[in-house]
C-alpha cells in the first residue's frame, strides 16, 4: 500500500495523543497523581494537539475535507466513521475531565469516571483506527489477529514514554511509570516482530488462480491493461525494495524500541540533572521510530490488486 | 438517481474511419458534440458491436494532433517550420506545378495514396492526369494475397471474402493478428465459438484470435508454404480430394504440354480458336477443357498434334507427393512436429468428406446441370499478413488456396466464400495501362493498376527498364498488381529508373512507420543534389493530422477528420459486401469542422477542374463536380454504374445498375449510411459456377458476362514468366534477371526460404523479428487518441522464456534488437505463447519526438520503438552486386516479416530509453500544445442537471 | 447507506466468457465513452498525451500466462466491478457515499457525498474503484445503470455499453439471482466462477474459464489417413478416384 504521509502522521500521532490522554485518565481517576493546573494543562494540552493535528492531517488526505463532517453518519457499519464518531465523543469525556481535573482540581467521584471514561473512549478510538486496518480483508498483513493489539499495544507505549518525559519535566519522576514505560516498549518490540514474522509469512490474502478464476498451474502477468501507472498501482501497488525494507526495519527497532528503552533505562539508574533531556529524547526517537514503523505499516501491506498485475 | 438521463440531441449514422473495416456507427450528437458512438445495429459489417478504437472514435476526432490550416513550408524539409496559407494560394501553388508537369512528362508526377477507401476516384484522377505512376498502399501492404487469390480462385482473403461463419464447423487461420475485416472476425470467432466449431491458428504468436484458438500452431515464420504443401501431400496420398469440384470447378483437368526446353513447355494444348483442351475419357479423345466435359481425365499422358501432354492434376500430384513434402521432410524447418501436420491433414479431410454438410437448396450451374442441394464441406481458412509479408508470400498462399480447393471447400456452405463482387475472371481483365510512360496533357488509355497475364504485359520499356518509378510491372516484380508504394521514396531519390517532380501523397505516414529502413527514408526525403536542390524537387501531402510525414511535406493540404466529411464506400473499391450479398456505404458530416480544413477527395475533384482534366470539367470549362458529395451522387464509370450501387434510378427504384439519382445521399443516410442487398437464398453459394447468381452479378455490373470462372490451381501466366525467363518470347528479362524469374514464377506453388534469411548468415542472425497489430490501434494513428494510447504508449519485445533463458535476459531487461539493416533498442517481456526462435512486438506504437502533438515525455518515443529501423528496403547484393527490393519476386510485396535479428542486452547505462533518437519536431503553426487534463464528457453531466 | 440490504430484489451483474475474449478493449473503451459523459462524469485523463499517462477506467483488460500440465495457454481477462452481494467496499465507507441498491443490487458511489477518503478502494479485493484525483471523489462501474434503464434508448440498447460493443460475444448481463435467467444458465453450463471466493465478497459477476484445449467434436473421429495407393503407383489412385 502506498504510505501515504498524512495517514502515517494521524496513526502515530493520534496513538500517542490517545495513549497519552487515556493514561491521564486513569491517573485521574484512580489518584495516581495530583490535580495540577500546569502539569494538567500541559499534558492535556499536548495529547489533544497530537489528537487534533493527527485528525486535522488524515483529512490531508481526503478528496474533499470540507465534507469530512458526512463521516460521521455511517458509524453502523464503516471503522472509519466509527472512528470519527469515537474520536468526537472522546472529547466529551476529555473535556470534562480536563475541567474537574485539571481546572477545578478535584478528584475521586465523577471526576474519576470521566477519567475512566476517558480511557476507554481513547482505547475505543485507537481501537477502530486499528479496525479500519484489521478488516480489510484483501490485504492480508493487515487483516490479521495482530492489528488491533499492536495499535493499542502502540498507543499505550507512545503515552507512557510521553507521560514519562512530562513527568520528569514537571520534577515528579516515578519510577513506575518509567519501569512501565520501558517494560511496554520492550512488550511493543517483541509484538512488533512477532507481527514481521507473521506478515512476512502471510503473503497474500488470495492467489492469481482464484482471482482470475483460472484454476490450476500457475497465472503470469504477460501485459497489463494500461502501460503506465494508474490510480490502482500507486494507491496499492507500492512496492518496498527488500533491502530497504530490513534497512527501515533496524531502524523501527532502534528509534522507537531500543533507543528508547535505553533512555529511560539511564535515565531511571543515572537520571540526575539530564533525566528531562534523556526521557525527552526518548519520546523523540520513540516517535520518530513509530513513523517509519507505520511507514513500513502501509508500505508492507500487499494488497490483492497486485496480483493482477503481477506485481505480488 | 436518474436512471434515465437525456443523451443527444440527435443520433446521426454513418460510417466509422478508425479502421479500414468499416463498421456502421450511431454517432450521438449533443449541443453539437459528439456525446457517444455506439455500433449501428443493422449494418452488415458490425451488426452493433464496435471494437476498441471504434469506440474511442470521439478522441480521434477531437484530436489535439488535427491539422488546422494548409501549410507552406518555410524551413528546411524535414524541420518541420511552416506557415500558414490561405486554401486559394495551397491550390494555386499545386495547380501551378502539376499543369507544368502534365504539360511536359506527366509520369513526373508519383501520386501515391495510402490507406484510403476512395482508390476508384484517385486511380481515376492519376488515368485522367495522365501518369503511370499512381498506386495505393497495396504493394507494402497484402498484395500477396490480393494477387494469389486473383491469379487463382478470382477473389481473396483480404476483406474479399469469408468464412462462412454460420456453418464452419472447422476454422484454420494463418498469419492474423486482426485484419481487415476486424469486427466481422471478431463477430465470426464468437459464433464459432458458440457452435463448438474446432479453431486451429497457425501463427508463430499466441495472442488475441490465436489465443483463444482450440489449437495452436506455432510455426516459424516464412515455412507456411511448406507446411500446407506437407498437408497437401498426406491428402493426396490419401486420396482425400474432392474431385468432381476439381473437375467441375478448376482447371485441373487442362492439358500441359510436356516439352522442356521448348517456348510451349508448360503451356496448355489449345484448340484452333485457342480454347484449352482436356482429354474425354468417355470418348477417349480430347475435348473443349473449357465446357463441362463430365469425365475428363486426371492422369496419363496424350498426345494432341504431336505434342505430348498431361493433365495438369498429375503435374500437380506427382509434384507434392514427393517426399520432400512429407511432414517428416518439414516438420524441422516449420518447427511443427511432423505428428501435427499428419493428424492436421487427418483432420481436414474427416470434417471434409465425412462431416459434410448439404442446404435444401436447389441450383443450376453454368453447364445447366440442376442440383437439387448446396453441399457444403464446412472447412473454413483465412489468411493475411502472416502470409503476405514474406518474400515466398505469394506462393505461399496460392498454397493455401490450392488446399482449399482440393478440399472443395471454396464458396460452398461452410466454406471459405466470396463476397460480391467477387469472384471475378481469374485474373481479372484490365491490364495495366500506361505502358508508354504516359504523354503529355493525355489521359491513359485505363487505370494504371491492373493483371498482367504475358510478359508483353509488362510496363517496361524497350530496354527493359521499368516505366514506373516504383518498378511494378517490371522484371522486379512482374505480378505487381497494387504497385510498389514502398520503392517510390528510395528510386525516386536515386532517379532510378528515372527523377520525378513531384510526389504527391495522401494517407499514408512514408516517413515512418509505413516505410522500411525508416531512418534512411527520412533523410532520402530531404537529401540534395550537387546544385542544393531537394532530390524529390516537391513533396505535396494530405493528412488529417500532425504525422511523422507532414514535416517532409512543402505543401500540406488538411484533410477533415471522419466524422466531418463525405465519404464513399464503394463497390468499385474495397467494398463492404457481405458473403450474401453485395453491400456499399457512405460516410456524411454528422460534424462541422471548427478548423480551415477540407475534404481532400473534395479538394483533388477540384484540382482536377483546375488542371481541366477531361472529365473533371464540363465542356465548357467549368468544374463538372462540386465537391465529391456531387461526384459521388453523378459521376458513372460506365453507363448506370457510379460510385454507389445502391437506390439508382430516378426514383431510386434501382439497384447496381441504374440512372443517376439526385436523391441518392439521401436514400442512404435515411438507411443508416449502407445500403446492403441480399441475394436470393440459390445465388449464395457456388458463385463461381451459380448461373443464377452469375447473371444476377452482370446485372449489377460486377462482371461482363455470366461465365463460369475456374479455378487456376496450374497457372499458365506464371508459366509464361517462367518460359520468357528461359529465354523464350519476345519479351524476356535481361540475362541478370532471367534465374530469377525462372525460379519463382512456377506454375504451381512452391516454397523456398524468404530471401533475407536466405542472404545472411543465419548463425549471426538466428532469430525471426515480427510486428503484430494491437486491435486498439490502427497504425500510428492510434498514439494521438487519449484512451487508446492509455491502453498502450509502450510497446515490449516479447521473448520466449526458454530462449531468454539461454541467452542471459531477464523480465524487462533492455536490449537491442540488430539486424543487416539497423539496430532498435527496447524492452523484453517474457512470454511462452510465441515460436522459440521468434520475437515480436507490436507494431507502430513507437512514435517520433513532437510528432501527434504528444509531449515531451510520452512514453511513445520515450520507451516505444519501431522495429522499422530494423527493416531493410532492400536485400543485400546478390551475386551480381544488384539489390534488390526487399520484396516478394512475383507481386513486389514488401517483405516485413522476413527480418532476421540478434538480440544483445544493454549496458546499464543504455537502459530506460529506447534508440534511435530523432530531433523533436515542433508544433505546426496553429496547432496548440496538447492539454494536460481531459475531462471531456463533464459538459454533458452538468447539462443533465440543468434539463 | 452503507449497510448492505439483505437481499436484493434482482442481482444484475455481468458474465464474462474468457474462453472467447480476444482482449480487443472494445469494453474498455466503450466503457469509457459511455461513462465518461454518464452518471459519473467525467472519467478524467491526467497527462493525456505526455508521458505517466493516468485516466478512470471502469474496465481493464489484462493478458495473462497459465500454465498447466495440459500445457500454456493465453488468456485475456476483462476486470470490472463485480458488483458484491457482501461488499466490504460499501461497508467501510464512512459517509454513504457508497450503497448498494435494494432493487437490483448494482453498487454505486454518491459523488456528492463521498468524502474521497479511498477507503472503499482498498476494500475492493478486485481494484473495482478508481478514484479520480482531480475531482476528488471515488468513481466505479456503475453496470451502466444509466443506460439499462434509459428510456431515452431503444429498448434493445438497454444494455451495458460494455456488453453492447463486444463483438465476440463474450460478455453478457443479466440477472444473476434469477436462476431461469439466460446468464444464470450459461454460468451453470459452463461452470461460471467467482473470483476470489474464499475472501467472501460473493461476488454478483461470474467468469466462464477457458474450456479445456481437447479436440473438438468434430475431429475427435478422424482417423489417421491411410495411403490410397499402395498398389498400381499414382496413376492406379488417380483411375480408382476417377471410378468411384
Ligand atoms: N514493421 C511493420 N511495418 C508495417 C507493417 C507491419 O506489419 N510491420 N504493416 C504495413 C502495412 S500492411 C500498412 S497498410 C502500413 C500502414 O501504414 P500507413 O499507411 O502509414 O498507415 P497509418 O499509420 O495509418 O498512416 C496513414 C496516415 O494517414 C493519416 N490519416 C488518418 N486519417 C486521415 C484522414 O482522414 N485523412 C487524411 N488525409 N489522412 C489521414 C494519418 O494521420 C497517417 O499519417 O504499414 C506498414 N508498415
Ligand atoms: N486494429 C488494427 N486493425 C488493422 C490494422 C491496424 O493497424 N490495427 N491494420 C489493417 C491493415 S492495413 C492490414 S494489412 C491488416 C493486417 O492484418 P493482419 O494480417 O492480422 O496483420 P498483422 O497484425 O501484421 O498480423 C500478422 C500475423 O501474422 C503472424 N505471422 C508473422 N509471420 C508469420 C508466418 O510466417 N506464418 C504465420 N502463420 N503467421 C505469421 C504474426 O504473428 C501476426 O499474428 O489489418 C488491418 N486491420
Ligand atoms: S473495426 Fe473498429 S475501428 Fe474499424 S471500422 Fe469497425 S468499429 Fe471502426
Ligand atoms: S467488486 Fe469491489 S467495488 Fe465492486 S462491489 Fe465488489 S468490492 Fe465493491
Ligand atoms: S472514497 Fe468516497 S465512496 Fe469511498 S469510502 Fe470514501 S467516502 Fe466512501
Ligand atoms: S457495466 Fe457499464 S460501467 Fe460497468 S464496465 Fe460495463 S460499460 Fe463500464
Ligand atoms: S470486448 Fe469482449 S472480446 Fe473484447 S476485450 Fe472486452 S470482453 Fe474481451
Ligand atoms: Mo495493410
Amino acid at each position: 500500500m502506498h504510505p501515504a504521509y498524512s495517514v502515517i502522521f494521524f496513526t502515530t500521532a493520534t496513538g500517542a495523543g490517545y495513549g497519552l490522554i487515556a493514561l491521564l485518565g486513569l491517573l485521574a481517576a484512580f489518584g495516581l497523581v495530583q490535580p495540577d493546573l500546569w502539569f494538567g494543562f500541559t499534558s492535556f494540552g499536548l495529547a489533544s494537539c497530537l489528537i487534533a493535528a493527527g485528525l486535522l492531517s488524515s483529512t490531508g488526505h481526503l478528496g474533499h475535507p470540507e465534507r469530512a463532517w458526512r463521516a460521521f453518519s455511517q458509524w453502523r457499519s464503516s471503522w472509519l466513521s466509527r472512528e470519527g464518531v469515537a474520536a468526537v465523543l472522546t472529547f466529551v469525556p476529555i473535556g470534562l475531565l480536563v475541567l474537574g481535573w485539571v481546572v477545578l482540581g478535584r478528584s475521586g467521584g465523577w471526576v474519576a469516571a470521566v477519567g475512566i471514561l476517558t480511557a476507554l473512549c481513547a482505547a475505543i478510538t485507537v481501537s477502530s483506527t486499528a479496525m479500519i486496518y484489521a478488516s480489510l480483508k484483501p490485504i492480508a498483513q493487515w487483516h490479521s489477529r495482530f492489528t488491533l493489539p499492536g495499535y493499542l499495544l502502540y498507543s499505550a507505549t507512545s503515552g507512557l514514554v510521553l507521560l514519562s518525559a512530562i513527568m520528569q519535566a514537571f520534577g515528579r519522576p516515578s519510577a513506575a511509570w518509567m519501569i512501565a514505560a520501558i517494560l511496554f516498549t520492550l512488550a511493543s518490540w517483541g509484538w512488533k516482530l512477532a507481527t514481521w514474522r507473521h506478515n512476512d509469512g502471510a503473503g497474500m490474502a488470495a492467489d492469481l488462480n482464484s482471482a482470475t478464476g483460472l484454476a490450476g498451474g500457475t497465472v503470469r502477468s504477460v501485459e497489463w491493461p494500461h502501460t503506465e501507472q494508474n490510480y490502482l498501482m500507486k494507491e496499492m501497488g507500492f512496492r518496498v525494495a527488500r533491502k530497504h525494507q530490513q534497512k527501515l526495519r533496524t531502524i523501527v527497532q532502534l528509534a522507537a524500541f531500543a533507543l528508547p528503552a535505553g533512555l529511560l533505562l539511564i535515565d531511571l539508574l543515572f537520571g540526575g540533572g539530564i533525566s528531562t533531556l534523556l526521557a525527552s529524547l526518548a519520546v523523540v526517537s520513540q516517535l520518530s521510530g513509530l513513523l517509519v514503523e507505520r511507514w513500513l505499516f502501509f508500505a508492507e501491506a500487499k494488497h490483492t490488486i497486485t496480483l493482477y498485475y503481477g506485481l505480488a | 438517481m436518474e436512471t434515465s438521463p437525456y443523451i443527444a440531441d440527435r443520433v446521426a449514422k454513418t460510417t466509422c474511419y478508425m479502421c479500414a473495416c468499416r463498421c456502421g456507427i450511431d454517432v450521438h450528437i449533443r449541443d453539437g458534440k459528439v456525446r457517444y458512438i455506439n455500433g449501428n445495429k443493422d449494418h452488415p459489417v458490425n451488426r452493433g458491436v464496435l471494437c476498441g478504437k471504434g469506440s474511442a472514435g470521439i478522441m480521434q476526432h477531437y484530436s489535439p494532433a488535427r491539422l488546422r490550416k494548409p501549410l507552406l513550408r518555410s524551413g528546411p524539409r524535414g524541420s518541420g517550420e511552416f506557415r500558414e496559407i490561405e486554401w486559394e494560394e495551397a491550390l494555386g501553388i499545386a495547380t501551378e506545378r502539376l499543369a507544368r508537369i502534365r504539360h511536359t512528362d506527366p509520369k513526373k508526377l508519383a501520386f501515391f495514396t495510402g490507406r484510403d477507401q476512395s482508390q476508384s476516384l484517385t486511380g481515376w484522377w492519376a488515368t485522367k492526369f495522365g501518369t503511370p505512376n499512381f498506386a495505393a498502399h497495396g504493394g507494402f501492404c497484402s498484395v500477396n494475397m490480393a494477387a494469389a487469390g486473383l491469379y487463382t480462385v478470382g477473389g481473396a482473403f483480404w476483406e474479399f471474402g469469408e468464412p462462412d461463419w454460420d456453418r464452419t464447423k472447422y476454422f484454420l487461420l494463418f498469419g492474423v493478428a486482426e485484419d481487415h475485416d476486424s469486427n466481422p472476425i471478431k463477430i465470426g470467432l464468437g459464433k464459432l465459438k458458440a457452435r463448438g466449431a474446432k479453431i486451429v491458428s497457425v501463427n508463430p504468436c499466441r495472442t488475441g484470435y490465436n489465443a483463444i484458438a482450440d489449437e495452436w500452431i506455432g510455426i516459424r515464420p516464412g515455412t507456411d508454404g511448406l507446411f500446407v504443401l506437407a498437408l497437401i501431400h498426406e491428402l493426396l496420398r490419401a486420396g482425400r480430394v474432392d474431385i468432381e469440384y476439381l473437375v467441375r470447378y478448376t482447371n485441373a483437368h487442362l492439358l500441359v504440354i510436356q516439352n522442356p526446353g521448348a517456348a510451349d513447355d508448360g503451356l496448355f494444348v489449345r484448340d484452333a480458336e485457342g480454347h484449352p483442351l482436356c482429354w474425354d475419357k468417355s470418348a477417349n479423345a480430347p475435348a473443349r477443357g473449357d465446357a463441362s466435359t463430365e469425365t475428363p481425365a486426371l492422369s496419363g499422358e496424350f498426345e494432341i498434334g504431336g505434342r505430348r501432354c498431361v493433365p495438369a492434376f498429375q503435374l500437380l500430384a506427382q509434384r507434392y507427393l514427393d517426399e520432400s513434402y512429407s511432414p517428416d521432410a518439414v516438420a524441422e524447418k516449420c518447427g511443427v512436429p511432423a505428428e501435427t501436420i499428419r493428424r492436421t491433414a487427418a483432420e481436414l479431410a474427416h470434417v471434409a468428406f465425412e462431416q459434410a454438410i448439404e442446404l435444401p437448396v436447389a441450383w443450376t450451374d453454368t453447364a445447366g446441370r440442376r442440383h437439387a442441394t448446396m453441399k457444403g464441406r464446412p472447412i473454413a481458412m483465412h489468411a493475411m499478413r502472416g502470409i503476405s509479408a514474406h518474400s515466398n508470400g505469394f506462393h505461399t498462399c496460392r498454397a493455401i488456396h490450392l488446399l482449399q480447393v482440393l478440399l472443395g471447400t471454396v464458396d460452398v456452405p461452410g466454406g471459405w466464400r466470396y463476397k460480391p463482387p467477387f469472384p471475378k475472371p481469374v485474373p481479372p481483365g484490365a491490364k495495366p495501362a500506361g505502358k508508354d510512360g504516359g504523354k503529355p496533357d493525355t489521359p491513359l488509355s485505363g487505370s494504371p493498376l491492373g493483371f498482367v497475364t504475358a510478359p508483353e504485359d509488362l510496363l517496361i520499356g524497350d530496354d527493359g527498364k521499368p516505366v514506373r518509378i516504383d518498378k511494378a510491372y517490371s522484371w522486379d516484380a512482374p505480378l505487381a498488381a497494387h504497385g510498389m508504394m514502398h520503392t517510390v521514396i528510395r528510386n525516386a531519390t536515386r532517379g532510378d529508373p528515372y527523377h520525378i517532380d513531384t510526389l504527391f501523397m495522401y494517407m499514408a505516414n512514408m516517413a515512418w512507420n509505413s516505410s522500411m529502413n525508416t531512418a534512411e527514408t527520412m533523410s532520402m526525403l530531404t537529401e540534395k543534389d550537387n546544385d542544393g536542390n531537394y532530390k524529390i524537387p516537391f513533396i505535396i501531402y494530405s493528412d488529417a493530422y500532425y504525422s511523422e510525414t507532414v514535416p517532409f511535406a512543402d505543401l500540406v493540404l488538411p484533410d477533415t477528420t471522419y466524422l466531418e466529411r463525405h465519404d464513399c464506400i464503394s463497390l468499385l473499391d474495397r467494398p463492404i459486401s457481405h458473403a450474401d450479398g453485395p453491400g456499399d456505404a457512405i460516410r456524411h458530416p454528422v460534424v462541422q469542422p471548427d478548423r480551415d480544413v477540407r475534404p481532400f477527395q473534395s479538394v483533388l475533384i477540384d484540382l482536377g477542374a483546375r488542371l481541366k482534366l477531361p472529365g473533371f470539367v464540363n465542356e465548357d470549362g467549368t468544374a463538372k463536380y462540386k465537391d465529391y458529395a456531387d461526384y459521388i451522387v453523378n459521376h458513372e464509370r460506365s453507363p448506370g454504374i457510379g460510385p454507389l450501387a445502391g437506390w439508382r434510378g430516378v426514383f431510386g427504384e434501382k439497384h447496381g445498375r441504374g440512372e443517376r439519382n439526385p436523391s441518392q445521399l439521401q436514400r442512404y443516410i435515411e438507411n443508416g449510411g449502407f445500403w446492403h442487398h441480399e441475394f436470393d437464398v440459390d445465388q449464395r453459394y457456388y458463385k463461381m459456377a451459380n448461373k443464377s447468381y452469375l447473371e444476377a452479378a452482370v446485372g449489377m455490373g460486377f462482371i461482363a458476362k455470366a461465365e463460369p470462372i475456374r479455378f487456376e490451381l496450374y497457372s499458365e501466366t506464371l508459366q509464361r514468366f517462367r518460359l520468357a525467363g528461359q529465354g523464350h518470347g519476345a519479351v524476356v528479362p535481361p540475362p541478370s534477371q532471367r534465374k530469377r524469374i525462372e525460379a519463382h514464377f512456377d506454375p504451381l506453388p512452391i516454397w523456398y526460404p524468404p530471401f533475407e534469411e536466405a542472404a545472411i548468415v543465419e548463425r549471426d542472425y538466428p532469430l525471426h523479428a515480427l510486428t503484430q497489430r494491437p486491435m486498439h490501434m490502427y497504425h500510428s494513428w492510434g498514439s494521438q487518441n487519449a484512451w487508446l494510447r492509455q491502453i498502450t504508449s509502450q510497446n515490449r519485445l516479447f521473448v520466449h522464456h526458454r530462449l531468454a533463458a539461454k541467452l542471459g535476459f531477464a523480465d524487462d531487461d533492455w536490449v537491442w534488437v540488430e539486424s543487416v539493416n539497423g539496430r532498435v533498442k527496447g524492452q523484453i517481456r517474457l512470454v511462452d505463447g510465441v515460436e522459440e526462435n521468434t520475437v515480436w512486438t507490436w507494431n507502430a506504437i513507437g512514435k517520433r519526438n513532437g510528432s501527434w502533438a504528444l509531449k515531451e515525455n510520452a512514453a511513445e518515443h520515450t520507451r516505444g520503438f519501431l522495429l522499422n529501423h530494423a527493416i531493410g528496403d532492400l536485400l543485400p547484393p546478390d551475386e551480381t552486386g544488384r539489390r534488390y527490393s526487399n520484396s516478394d519476386p512475383v507481386t513486389g510485396q514488401a517483405a516485413w516479416f522476413d527480418l532476421r535479428v540478434r538480440i544483445r542486452k544493454c549496458m546499464p547505462e543504455e537502459a530506460g530509453f529506447t534508440s534511435p533518437q530523432f530531433k523533436k519536431l515542433p508544433l505546426p503553426p496553429g496547432i496548440s500544445p496538447s492539454p494536460s487534463k481531459l475531462s471531456f464528457g463533464a459538459q454533458f453531466k452538468q447539462k443533465v442537471l440543468a434539463r | 447507506m452503507t449497510c448492505v440490504p439483505a437481499t436484493t430484489e434482482k442481482s444484475l451483474g455481468l458474465v464474462i466468457d474468457l474462453d472467447s475474449c480476444v482482449g480487443c478493449q472494445a469494453c474498455v473503451t466503450s466503457c469509457k465513452e459511455w461513462n465518461t459523459g454518464g452518471h459519473m462524469a467525467p472519467l478524467t485523463d491526467l497527462k493525456p498525451y505526455d508521458g505517466g499517462v493516468d485516466g478512470v477506467w471502469f474496465n481493464r483488460v489484462h493478458t495473462y500466462e497459465q500454465t498447466t500440465d495440459a500445457g500454456s495457454r493465453t488468456v485475456h481477462f476483462p476486470r470490472s466491478c463485480l458488483h458484491c452481494a457482501e461488499p466490504a467496499c460499501v461497508t467501510v465507507c464512512p459517509t454513504g457515499a457508497s450503497y448498494k441498491r435494494e432493487s437490483d443490487g448494482i453498487v454505486l458511489v454518491n459523488e456528492d457525498k463521498c468524502i474521497g477518503c479511498k477507503l472503499c478502494s482498498w476494500a475492493c479485493p478486485y481494484g473495482a474503484r478508481e478514484f479520480d484525483t482531480d475531482v476528488g471523489v471515488m468513481k466505479k462501474c456503475t453496470l451502466c445503470v444509466d443506460r439499462i434503464y434509459n428510456e431515452n434508448l431503444p429498448e434493445a440498447d438497454r444494455v451495458p455499453a460494455c456488453v453492447a460493443a463486444c463483438p465476440t460475444s463474450a460478455r453478457h448481463f443479466g440477472d444473476l439471482a434469477d436462476p431461469l435467467s439466460p446468464v444464470s444458465q450459461l454460468v451453470e453450463a459452463r461452470g461460471g466462477v467467482p473470483l476470489m471466493p474464499e475472501l467472501g465478497y460473493r461476488p454478483t459477476n461470474r467468469y466462464l474459464p477457458p474450456r479445456a484445449k481437447k479436440s473438438n467434436a468434430v475431429t475427435s473421429g478422424a482417423p489417421p489417413l491411410s495411403d490410397a495407393s499402395p498398389a498400381g503407383g499414382f496413376l492406379g489412385w488417380v483411375d480408382r478416384l476417377l471410378s468411384a
